[in-house]
């Protein structure tokens, strides 16, 4: 993750205005399935499956981001991946569901402070105010020419999940637009 | 005085103590802080600053905005930084400006180009369709390429592109508001105070470094008792504390697109002596609007008479802001010339700071107004009645001549002015740019003799002097109303609207004064009416003589109004021209589309931040870097980088890829496959939904087997191809094409979002999940084999096609046996994260045996070699399984899949369809061209349909010779015999064969 550190000094230096960093190693899992499916994984992850479009939930450090109508993104903490596999292809058993593991397919970045929303502007198309885009919601979205997965995690805080290879050009454009204040 | 001799004691918004030093045209001279380019050369009694477009004529600055036609200069930072075609009325002026004028050789003052004036019977309207057409005997359009062309490019034109890279970099935003404000003059400030009083997220973008607009000009008046300059100030200060408000001076709305989008360009760094050299220069906004207010103004007119061009003659309206906000003066002595009551209040400005008012010219004949009385009480020179027929002068008017209209309709003289300046003003046209951009229609006030805003497309409001509104009380109310009406359209209260009285200003009898009748020119003399473009009245006579009738097509004939200034100060005269020399009405002429952008728009802004690396994502899989170590060479696939060939010391493109194949052959190789496609699919339904979806058979496949799958469209065309692993009876893992890998999970996802809602299967894109090792060759078994820890890779337990779950290298692993080289092989899916250990382990081992990595292109020969088609390149979307000898794919049994219904049309079961062949050249050395035609003899006669094309062409080291894949015309049937492949040294003989060169019958796939 040396090229995260870049993009934080790169943006650090001349203007506090927001900071990119990379988030803590995760697993990571996509989660699609119907009523019955969502009600066992929520029961056996120990957190709610929002039903609510493009909102997140979470509790005791896991993580369910509401991606479509059946899909949802599934986040723990790394050491946990493990367990959540086996505890719900075990609680899930005979209903009809997809459980994927895709723990390495995102990276994950934490872009965070004042002008977060300016920063995040430069490449998502979408409105980032607090009242269009509010804490807990999630969404797919562009940032340039990248698909991400946009979460905001605290007022001046989100979490920006990406394909794997698109990650040196996410902080690449970041970087910049972090240097630019947006 | 301070910085030249035209500057006022007092007066304006420029800074006398701040003396700014800038050079034009490599003379030294001064200005102060807060003055134009313009300004400042005005204030040196500079009016001479460019020469023409077509005829070469001495121009001035004609205006004080945006709109400006003439004076446009480059300015020059340093070699890469070097702008041409910026308006001087728009380029700030900073200590150590350096600008230059265009279009003149060898100077300003003596271009030899000039001639072209004395040439102009050469030039008529229209003259690049009618002349340059060359001798028959020469080539076609020989004449025009290669003569006129670049002839009249080096004479005509503008200033200089710069030929180095452009270092700045440029920034990009997108931005939401409820309302967007075009403008932040009175009209535009009203309207931003209203919509966010109301609660509103208000942007507000001005094109000017100061926002104010028509405020910051006034010498008189005040508003609520506050002077009009202090008005704006306070305006602003008010929104500025507003925290959902966003101020953007220097910033021009520029487009006005669908579903009020609109594109705004922001100057950062232009104006800024010694500006960041890590910032920005410029920005570009993408600002999505619930409500737009337009509040953009009016542009006045010039007058059409002979030679109303010189320098020295310039708008009335600029006139008056060059002197009250920049405290400068047009000239000694000035002629004020016009149809509009704007002529007194420059007139008494003027006269108010000493300049000799040698005339104020009405052509009214009876004009009534306060301005007009205010006038006469001063005691100035007033004729009415009275028109400008012509000037004189060389670089610089010294003379105007007059004349007055007669019954009959002729002009008798009536004298000649020497003066210095000519300030005219033939009256104001709104601005109705940004209102037809965004598709409203535009009506024709008939009274006004204008067009405005009509019936809108989007939801948007043109307040102030664009909407028609006249007078400041008018302009500022109908501001505060669009404000109010905007907020209240995003759903916002009403709120308390605030008062306004303006008072001491010098109004208008008529907001836009009537369009005046051209002055038309006696003998040789020029009429202009498009300054940019150098069209005269003359020529839009000549068009509608010659039977051009709607404006649209004298526009293009006679390129009025098409220059950068898109006819800002020239379309409305150059109607009112067209309608009176057709003597029909200005709406039966019509009006030109109104297009993006309002002014040119840098490169640099619309690319932002896409140049350099950050062009495009460039995506490389974990195991680039190793790549890279061993010095691999690299292509783009899509915007993946891709090992291409591994060269070894000394070794070119072909040696390397000749000595992989050969490895691959012998021993064994190990490729990054790491790309390719994948989607997981998962369900109870999965079978029958790929069995929907692709041509083959997928319920009878057991797991832990593979199948060759492909996939067709609607149509019955071969899209996407790929090996689909059946990992549990729920569960497969999906190949695709790396190109195809969005494409095909999108249309898969269509399919069961709109036809088959019932199936119990999703989908999920695993393609950088897994990084993926192919290991190919004899020795495959051997290298793995000693890796692999949970699984029998042997032969029986795992056949060809099979797949099965292991560790590799220590790493949870789906271990694949397949094969795209014909060879033994297997593919190694491991997560990305454990990508480039495990290929290490591999790769290793590989060496040991004597094997090599290879990149793509031996993948490619060596496909090749075994007839294996690639999507997209034996494929071009008009083939189907058959011809490419595939049919056998086809599950016989099954009831429907997408593009079967198609597989049966008539054209689709013909036997004369081009089949894939292979190709051998009789010399084994001789590649074909990719893309070269398949024909049945050598020189076939011209119109001769080809038989068919190559699709790809190797030299192969295995075989020592060339081979070629092709798509041909009933080319199965043509087995043996001899085709030609027309090739630009000549036709090159080939015999169709097999398009399988390499082990026919598949031995090798079992190692």
């Amino acid at each position: 993750m040396a090229s995260v550190d870049a993009a934080v000094s790169a943006g650090g230096g001349r203007d506090a205005g927001a900071l990119v960093r990379a988030a803590a190693p995760a697993a990571r899992f996509v989660f699609r399935g119907r009523d019955a499916a969502v009600a066992t994984v929520a029961s056996a992850l120990g957190t709610p499956l929002s039903l609510e479009p493009c909102r997140a939930s979470q509790s005791v450090g896991r993580i369910a981001l509401w991606l479509g109508p059946d899909e949802w993104l599934l986040i723990a903490p790394r050491s946990e991946g493990g367990l959540v596999a086996s505890v719900l292809a075990k609680a899930l058993g005979g209903v009809p569901h997809a459980l994927v593991d895709v723990s390495d397919r995102n990276s994950a970045l934490i872009v965070s402070g004042p002008a977060v929303e300016d920063v995040l502007s430069a490449g998502c198309p979408l409105d980032l105010d607090q009242a269009a885009f509010p804490v807990g919601m999630c969404t797919r979205t562009l940032f340039a020419k990248a698909e991400i997965v946009l979460w905001r995690t605290a007022p001046a805080e989100f979490r920006v999940e990406v394909a794997r290879s698109f990650l040196p050009y996410v902080e690449g454009v970041l970087a910049v637009a972090v240097r630019d204040g947006g | 005085m301070s910085a030249g001799a035209f500057r006022t004691a007092t007066g304006g918004r420029i800074d006398r103590t701040h003396t700014l030093r800038f050079t034009f045209d490599g003379r030294p001279l001064q200005g102060c802080a807060g003055d134009t380019l313009a300004s400042a050369l005005l204030a040196n009694g500079r009016h001479l600053v460019g020469r023409s477009f077509k005829y070469h004529r001495p121009r001035g600055i004609v205006t004080s905005g945006s709109e400006e036609p003439n004076a446009l200069v480059t300015v020059v930072r340093d070699g890469g930084r070097t702008t041409p075609n910026l308006r001087a009325t728009q380029v700030e002026l900073y200590d150590g400006l350096t600008a230059i004028s265009q279009n003149r050789w060898p100077s300003l003052t003596r271009d030899l180009g000039a001639i072209n004036d004395k040439l102009s019977l050469m030039f008529p309207a229209g003259f690049y369709y009618k002349t340059f057409m060359g001798p028959r005997f020469l080539p076609e359009n020989w004449a025009w390429t290669k003569v006129f062309e670049p002839a009249i490019r080096r004479a005509a034109g503008l200033g200089r592109a710069p030929t180095s890279a452009d270092p700045d970099r440029y920034a990009s935003r997108y931005a939401h508001c409820d309302v967007l404000v075009a403008g932040a003059g009175p009209a535009g400030l009203a309207a931003a105070l209203a919509a966010a009083e109301a609660g509103a997220r208000v942007i507000v973008a001005d094109e000017q470094s100061e926002m104010g607009g028509s405020l910051l000009s006034a010498s008189r008046g005040a508003i609520n008792g506050v002077p009009t300059a202090q008005c704006a100030a306070d305006a602003l200060a008010q929104l500025a504390g507003h925290a959902r408000v966003r101020l953007l001076p220097r910033t021009t709305v520029f487009g006005y697109f669908a579903q009020n989008m609109a594109g705004l360009a922001e100057r950062i760094s232009d104006h800024d002596p010694s500006p960041d050299p890590e910032g920005p220069r410029e920005r570009l906004w993408q600002v999505r609007a619930r409500h737009v207010v337009i509040a953009t103004g009016a542009i006045e007119r010039p007058l059409v008479f002979s030679n109303n061009d010189r320098p020295g003659i310039m708008l009335a309206g600029a006139a008056l802001t060059y002197l009250n906000r920049y405290g400068v003066t047009p000239g000694q002595r000035a002629v004020i010339a016009g149809s509009h009551d704007g002529i007194y209040a420059a007139a008494l400005d003027l006269a108010g700071v000493g300049v000799e008012v040698a005339a104020v010219l009405d052509t009214r004949a009876d004009p009534q107004s306060a301005a007009m009385a205010a006038a006469l009480d001063a005691g100035l020179p007033i004729r009415t009645g009275t028109c400008i027929v012509g000037s004189r002068g060389h670089l610089r008017v010294s003379e105007i001549m007059i004349g007055a209209p007669m019954a009959d309709g002729s002009i008798r003289d009536a004298g000649r002015i020497p003066c210095d300046c000519l300030l005219m003003s033939g009256g104001w046209t709104p601005s109705v740019h940004l209102f037809s951009q965004s598709r409203g229609k535009l009506r024709f006030d008939a009274a006004a003799g204008v067009f405005l805003p009509g019936v809108s497309a989007q939801s948007e409001t043109s307040a102030g002097a664009c909407g028609g509104a006249s007078g400041l009380a008018a302009v500022i109310e109908s501001g505060a109303a669009a404000g109010r009406t905007a907020a209240q359209a995003c759903g916002f209260g009403l709120g308390r609207a605030r008062a306004y009285r303006v008072e001491g200003i010098l109004e208008a009898t008529e907001a836009t004064g009537h369009v005046n009748a051209p002055r038309l020119p006696q003998g040789m003399a020029k009429a202009f009416v498009d300054f940019q473009n150098d069209v005269t009245s003359r020529d839009l006579e000549l068009a509608a003589r010659e039977g051009f009738r709607s404006i649209e097509h004298i526009k293009r004939y006679t390129t009025t109004g098409m220059a950068t200034d898109q006819g800002k100060t020239s379309n409305m005269n150059a109607l009112a021209l067209v309608s009176g020399t057709l003597n029909t009405t200005v709406p039966d002429v019509g009006l030109t589309t109104f297009r993006q952008p309002y002014t040119p728009v840098t490169f640099g802004t619309l690319a932002g931040m896409a140049r350099g690396d950050l062009f495009d994502p460039i995506r490389r899989t974990s195991i680039d870097g190793w790549a890279q170590g061993k010095g691999a060479a690299f292509e783009d696939v899509g915007t993946w980088k891709r090992a291409w060939y591994f060269p070894r010391a000394k070794e070119d493109m072909h040696a390397a890829v000749a000595r992989e194949c050969r490895t691959v052959r012998a021993a064994v190789g190990v490729f990054d496959a790491s790309t390719l496609g994948k989607i997981e699919v998962v369900g109870p339904d999965a079978a029958e939904f790929l069995e929907r979806m692709y041509v083959n058979a997928f319920k009878a496949l057991k797991p832990g087997r593979c199948r060759y799958g492909i996939l067709l469209n609607e149509a019955g065309f071969v899209i996407d191809d790929g090996v689909i692993a059946r990992l549990a009876q729920d569960r497969f893992h999906v190949t695709t094409t790396t190109g195809g890998a969005a494409s095909v999970l999108n249309m898969m996802e269509d399919y069961l979002q709109t036809e088959w809602p019932d199936l119990q299967v999703w989908l999920t894109s695993t393609t950088e999940q897994w990084a993926v090792i192919a290991v190919q060759g004899p020795r495959a078994r051997d290298v793995i084999a000693p890796l692999v820890d949970g699984a029998d890779v042997g032969g029986e337990a795992l056949p060809h096609m099979s797949v099965c779950e292991a560790k590799v290298a220590g790493v949870p692993a789906r271990l694949f046996r397949v094969s795209f080289t014909g060879e033994l092989g297997f593919e190694i899916n491991v997560p990305v994260g454990a990508g480039r250990s495990v290929w290490e382990a591999v790769a290793a081992r590989v060496e040991d045996a004597g094997g090599c990595a290879y990149g793509t292109e031996a993948m490619h020969v060596l496909r090749a070699e075994k007839g294996y088609i690639i999507v997209g390149q034996e494929t071009d979307g008009t083939v189907i399984p058959e011809d490419l000898g595939l049919g056998w794919a086809i599950g016989k049994s099954k009831a429907d899949f997408v593009g079967r219904r198609s597989l049966v049309r008539p054209d689709m079961i013909r036997t004369d369809r081009k089949q894939l062949v292979g190709l051998l050249t009789r010399g084994r050395d001789v590649l074909l061209d990719d893309g070269a035609q398949v024909t049945s003899v050598a020189a076939p006669a011209k119109g001769t349909a080809a038989l068919g094309h190559v699709t790809s062409s190797y030299h192969s080291s295995v075989l020592g010779k060339s081979i070629a894949l092709a798509l041909v015309r009933g080319g199965r049937g043509l087995m043996g015999q001899r085709l030609h492949v027309p090739m630009p040294k000549g036709a090159v003989e080939v015999e169709v064969v097999s398009p399988v060169f390499y082990d026919p019958k598949g031995e090798k796939l079992n190692g």
